[in-house]
């Protein structure tokens, strides 16, 4: 059976480390990075990004307009 | 463009399943994290995109936190005075009646200073939308309490919580709106969930559809956070909100068009 395969492009300076993809992501793909962006915010990033299935719950939560979805069948 | 990717196979243009539109501008808002006005922001510029409205659409921004509201969303914007905006959209609409007219207010903005500007407006029936964020307090001059703060609420002008016998019980705009002959579509929806996004966003489409009809008043309200104002951070406002904002402002439509012709027909035999 086709597995369907994602993967989020996360504007690393237009985050505000609200972490609310990261609570709204089904697969726990995103964690919030231990560095900061120029703004000085923890930038969210794909800490798993094997488990993600590009359902773009993420991005169309974040409300900064940072992540781009991309998303396959493999 | 700094950014950190997933797997980069997958990261191909026919493989696109989401990106910002880009009639919301590459500007930063200046919005605290999380806030709900940044994710409105970005449905309506979504939703301006897909209905091809960009050339048509002429929004008035108001006096709050989303002042600066024209400097993110590439259309057409005229600036009210704090409350005016249903007043500068009814003569922005009557001169020019094929454009598409909306405002966007905070509940400080459409319930206190502009109270009267949209309920004529909306008894008028002018054929706009209005946008009504209520976040239950007054989030741009330091989280005053607003005419939408809950009972029993702190705000830095009720400490220890609005006391509804000195400070006046909060008042409910959409659905006093939604009594007013003039409305046609009415709604309560939120922001802070993905499936909210969808819900809010299916709203603003339908509301700028109805526009079109020229049939009176749309008015759509999300109910949203002030993390800052709150004092919370963006994720525990969400969860405050649902727990303690939504029974007070419940989520969904107060008038669809099905029920204006309903009560006409209920009033036709009346008569
Ligand atoms: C005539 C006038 N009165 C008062 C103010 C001060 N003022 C600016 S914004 C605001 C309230 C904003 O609250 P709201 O509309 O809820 O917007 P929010 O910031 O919460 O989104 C007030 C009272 C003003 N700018 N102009
Ligand atoms: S696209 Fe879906 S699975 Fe992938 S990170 Fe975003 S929310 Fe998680
Ligand atoms: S929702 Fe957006 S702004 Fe908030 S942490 Fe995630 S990517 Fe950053
Ligand atoms: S003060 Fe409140 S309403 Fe204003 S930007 Fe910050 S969180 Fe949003
Ligand atoms: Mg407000």
């Amino acid at each position: 059976m086709a597995k369907i395969k994602g993967s989020i492009v996360v504007n690393i300076d237009r985050c505000k480390g609200c972490e609310v993809c990261m609570v709204s992501c089904p697969t726990g793909t995103i964690a919030m990075a231990k560095e900061v962006n120029s703004r000085g915010y923890n930038y969210a990033y794909p800490a798993f990004p094997d488990l993600c299935i590009g359902c773009a719950s993420c991005a169309i939560v974040c409300p900064d307009g940072v992540i781009t979805v991309y998303k396959t069948k493999i | 463009m700094k950014e950190v990717t997933g797997i980069k196979e997958i990261i191909k243009p026919e493989n696109l399943a989401y990106r910002k539109s880009n009639i919301l501008t590459d500007e930063i808002m200046h919005y605290c994290p999380g806030c709900g006005h940044s994710t409105t922001h970005r449905i309506l510029a979504e939703l301006i995109e897909e209905e091809g409205l960009q050339q048509d659409a002429i929004g008035v921004s108001p006096v709050g936190c989303s002042v600066f509201l024209y400097n993110y969303i590439d259309i057409d914007w005229q600036e009210a005075a704090h409350g005016r905006a249903p007043a500068v959209a009814t003569a922005i609409k009557r001169l020019l009646p094929d454009k598409f007219v909306f405002t966007y207010q905070g509940d400080g903005d459409l319930a206190a200073i502009g109270t009267a500007e949209t309920i004529h407006a909306c008894n008028r029936g002018e054929n706009i939308l209005i946008i009504f964020i209520n976040n239950g307090i007054y989030g741009m001059t330091g989280g005053q309490m607003a005419p939408t703060t809950l009972p029993g609420m702190k705000s830095s002008t009720s400490p220890f919580g609005r006391d509804v016998r000195s400070m006046g019980n909060p008042i409910k705009m959409t659905d006093l709106v939604a009594t007013l002959p003039g409305t046609y579509y009415v709604t309560r929806q939120s922001v802070h969930t993905p499936a909210n996004v969808k819900k809010t966003k299916k709203a603003l489409r339908k509301a700028i559809q109805y526009q079109k009809l020229n049939k009176g008043t749309c008015f759509v309200e999300v109910v949203s956070n002030c993390p800052s104002g709150w004092k919370m951070t963006p994720t525990k406002a969400n969860a405050w909100m649902e727990e303690n904002m939504f029974p007070f402002y419940p989520l969904g439509d107060m008038k669809t068009p099905v029920e204006v012709s309903d009560q006409q027909s209920k009033t036709g035999k009346n008569d």
